[in-house]
């Protein structure tokens, strides 16, 4: 089989994300560790809106929701098995936990469940009222988040310890590197296979033209429907690994911003391909670094090179650098 | 006389003050080709939205394969097999010309919610949609992007997804606009066949290809069907001549 | 109690009223433009802090007020010709993403400029003082000022588009692009006008609320939110839509933080209620939408999608 440039690009970044960590765990370089995990983890979130966003066309301005639906789960049950408060005791009793495993079935259950509700009424519109109403939504889990004060309320939620895996300790910040990077991975195999799959011909066909999806006797809405729901779950799966890695949630994790975040991941990476929001958000986070660095205010500098790549540029970076995407 | 696979009685449709179906009372017998014919603006694809299910009669009864379909969105119509083309085609530009007929395949099949297997390895899909695209001439065009096939080959295309549906009647909402006398030609003996594997409404404003095609002949004018009858009952037809034909009576 | 009650409705009318002038601009520049514009809110704080700096400058609030008129307005040109304008024939997303980066800069920009502390406006000395409601309750006089000021440029909106020759061309722009441009209407500078005509609004309403309360950086997206919610409500592209939506979001937002935590005081204790009351509170306008949606999936005064 002949690689194609995107698929060299690919086993770059995928070779560059793990050597990365390796190379300055060798050099004792802690920090560079811990913002390649960062790396991993927004990448996931990205991967997360790719699959509706990009494989979809469904422009949801209101990831943050599930990003921080899966940062309160690992919060809220983190703080309860802390406190020794179990989180409910009718029917029967349910107490927190410390364990990823149970922290990430929670979030993505959550994310799921939020993802069917708010897709259920979202997917009736389409277009701009589709964006307007996708972030209102999430803005309504912000306020709710704000105001309640049960978990922290604005101030947020601190965690005290990292949650556990077994077999690993997951302080050591290379194995919690290759825990996230672990579940990039798969993230980014299952949406490969995805795009492949019926489901995913049927998802592409969704976004050309509903009314031939229907004369065929597929109903689009189930389709979206389910996409968005996938979306949603992966996307709360790093907000659990982000509260994680802060060891701290906030309803920031909620905010619009937030959304507007892993947007301009899928967004300066590529739409719609397989690694956009890896490279998307190793540049995001390098330019925070660089330009956070140097400038307090890198954002703008940032603003203007975003704009630059919609105005200009509209492959992002895998597309600058593969060049035009034949048809799939 | 066989039973009727669709029958409407009375649908009745109206757009303000424009009476777009007139108490239009009108069926599809197995084995025929039937055809409506009328002026621009007399109704026809609005009568054909009702049948798909895109649109909802005023009033009225439609009925397909023994059941009342009133309440049936154009999902589930669809799925029950009626199948249909579109006037402007309607494909999926960015796919291939294989993967709108894979599509098609797959609905058929009623799996669609399957995540890992690639549709493009699954036998079972890509043999009869070959064999759809081969019974319609376009095997050749299987790898182009449908954006990049000429007019005609689209309008093969969609027959190619309407006869993967393995439909019990076909809705065509006129199949040979903008096609060329060759591609007409050929068309028409393709629908000739078609019948059957299952019963034609067809829409066409090609009289050549109506009169050749048609079992029967239904003349609908400002949303009412003036006539019913065959070829030869349509042709001598007084009133068809005068409202349709814009012919004097004389 | 009856006089707080009217002292809410007051508040909340005033609330709807700077509503619509930013759900105004808005609604207007997608319904003509088709443009989806994330960066009004930008607009908002431009208004406001043109205003608070002229008169801190100048001593005068009306000079101020004159000042965030033409700050917004040419800020909204300036960006209309430098990066919107590309955008018109674009999709929604990358429509989305450029002004989500005209967001960051205008913000960043002002943080550069201005710091990250507030500034604050003065009432006038005109309008300050209270009237005495009926029931007892002083109310200031500004706010009741900012009503009628609201209410006057919603007058002259739909006058402006109603009666006047500008008016005719919007309409003729929403109605269809290429027959405006058959008319032979310089739709470049129909597009420019139009636009800042939006900015202009969401700039004074960026002054008269940045004088209730401060004028920060990030002071716009709350209610760049509210105003998408209003828009969603009202029917995207309709101004009447976005006055009744404006008034609507404005009323249901005031009136349920006043009176959900009382309700819910009847039947739970006290903090408890205020804590539940605010949160649920806080999530009203969007249960609204959402409920709006439900029956109508284009909005009170949408065209049907």
């Amino acid at each position: 089989m002949i690689m194609n440039r995107e698929t060299i690009i690919n086993s770059v970044l995928a070779a560059l994300l793990i050597a990365i960590p390796l190379v300055a765990q060798a050099m004792g370089e802690i920090f560079i560790i811990t913002l390649v995990t960062k790396v991993a983890i927004l990448a996931l979130a990205g991967v997360g809106l790719n699959i509706a966003l990009g494989y979809g066309g469904l422009v949801s301005f209101g990831h943050a929701a599930f990003f921080g639906i899966g940062g309160y789960a690992a919060g809220i049950l983190a703080s309860h098995a802390l406190n020794y408060q179990p989180i409910a005791t009718w029917p029967f009793e349910i107490s927190g936990s410390t364990q990823m495993i149970v922290i990430w079935a929670v979030a993505l259950i959550a994310s799921a469940l939020a993802a069917l509700v708010i897709g259920a009424i979202t997917l009736r519109t389409s277009g701009v009222y589709f964006i307007m109403i996708t972030l209102a939504f999430a803005q309504m889990i912000y306020y709710f988040a704000i105001s309640w004060p049960a978990y922290g309320g604005e101030d947020g939620l601190s965690i005290y310890v990292r949650n556990g895996f077994p077999g690993l300790n997951t302080l050591d910040p290379i194995s919690f590197f290759a825990i996230c990077a672990v579940l990039l991975a798969l993230a980014l195999w299952f949406s490969a296979v995805l795009v492949r799959s019926r489901f995913g011909l049927a998802l592409h066909g969704a976004r050309q033209n509903d009314q031939r999806m229907k004369s065929v006797g597929i109903a689009p809405f189930r389709i979206k429907l389910t996409a968005f729901v996938i979306s949603a779950m992966i996307t709360g799966l790093a907000g659990a690994l982000y509260a994680d890695l802060n060891r701290f949630v906030s309803p920031s994790m909620l905010s619009w911003h937030m959304s507007g975040e892993i947007m301009v991941f899928v967004i300066l990476g590529g739409v719609g391909r397989l690694f956009g929001p890896v490279a998307g958000a190793g540049l995001y986070i390098l330019l925070e670094h660089l330009l956070g660095g140097a400038f307090d205010y890198w954002q703008l500098p940032l603003g203007v090179l975003l704009l630059l790549v919609v105005l200009f540029a509209r492959g992002g970076l895998i597309g600058l650098l593969a060049g035009e995407r034949k048809h799939a | 006389m066989p039973d009727a696979i669709l029958s409407l009685s009375n649908v009745t449709k109206q757009f303000g003050a424009l009476l777009a179906s007139d108490q239009v009372t009108l069926d599809l017998k197995p084995g025929e080709i039937h055809a409506l014919i009328g002026p621009n603006g007399a109704g026809k694809s609005t009568l054909i939205k009702q049948i798909a299910g895109e649109l909802t009669p005023d009033s009225g009864e439609i009925h397909f394969a023994g059941q009342n379909i009133g309440g049936l969105d154009a999902v589930a119509r669809a799925r029950m097999g009626l199948a249909r083309t579109f006037q402007v085609s309607s494909l999926m530009p960015e796919f291939s010309v294989l993967q709108n007929v894979l599509l098609a395949q797959q609905a058929v099949s009623g799996k669609i919610f399957r995540f890992f297997r690639p549709v493009l390895k699954d036998k079972s899909l890509i043999d009869p949609a070959m064999a759809q695209l081969e019974r319609v001439g376009l095997a050749d065009r299987a790898h182009m992007r449908a954006a990049d096939i000429s007019h005609g080959e689209r309008r093969q295309l969609e027959m190619a997804v309407a006869l993967s549906l393995q439909p019990k009647a076909f809705l065509l909402d006129e199949p040979m606009a903008g096609m060329g006398p060759e591609g007409s030609k050929r068309l028409t003996v393709f629908l000739d066949a078609l019948r059957h594997q299952a019963p034609v409404l067809l829409v066409e404003h090609d009289m050549d290809a109506v009169f050749a095609l048609a079992d029967r002949i239904s003349v609908l004018v400002y949303g009412k069907i003036i006539a019913t009858g065959t070829v030869d009952d349509i042709r001598n037809n007084a009133e068809v001549r005068r409202a349709y034909l814009g012919e004097d009576a004389a | 109690m009856f006089s707080l009650f009217l002292e809410q409705m007051l508040n909340g009318f005033q609330s709807g009223v700077m509503l619509f002038l930013m759900a105004s601009g808005l609604t207007l520049v997608f319904g003509v433009m088709g443009l989806i514009n994330l960066a009004h809110g930008s607009l908002y704080m431009v208004g406001a802090f043109a205003c608070a700096v002229v008169a801190a400058w100048t001593g005068s609030f009306w000079l101020g007020l004159v000042a965030s008129l033409m700050a917004a307005a040419l800020a909204g040109v300036l960006v209309e010709i430098l990066v919107i304008r590309r955008l018109y024939r674009r999709d929604h997303l990358d429509q989305v993403l450029a002004t989500f980066a005209l967001i960051l800069i205008f913000s960043e920009g002002t943080r550069w400029i201005f710091g990250s502390f507030p500034l604050f406006l003065n009432v006038p000395d005109l309008l300050a003082g209270t009237v005495i409601l009926p029931g007892g309750a002083q109310y200031p006089i500004f706010r009741l000022a900012i009503i009628a000021a609201g209410l006057l440029v919603a007058a002259g909106l739909f006058l402006l588009i109603g009666k006047t020759r500008l008016g005719t061309r919007i309409r003729a722009g929403e109605a269809d692009r290429e027959m405006i441009a058959a008319l032979g209407i310089n739709i470049d500078r129909l597009y420019t006008v139009v636009f800042a005509l939006g900015a202009a609004l969401a700039g004074l309403a960026g002054a008269f609320v940045g004088t209730t309360q401060s004028v920060q950086v990030g002071m716009g997206e709350p209610v760049l939110i509210l105003a998408f919610v209003v828009i969603v409500i009202g029917g995207i592209g309709s101004i009447k839509g976005a006055l009744i939506g404006s008034i609507l979001v404005g009323f249901t937002d005031t009136m349920g933080r006043f009176l959900l935590p009382l309700a819910l005081s009847t039947v739970t204790d006290a903090s408890s209620a205020t804590s539940i009351g605010s949160a649920l509170a806080s999530m009203l306008i969007y249960i609204l939408m959402a409920l709006v949606l439900f029956l109508r999936p284009s909005g009170l005064f949408g065209a049907k999608a």
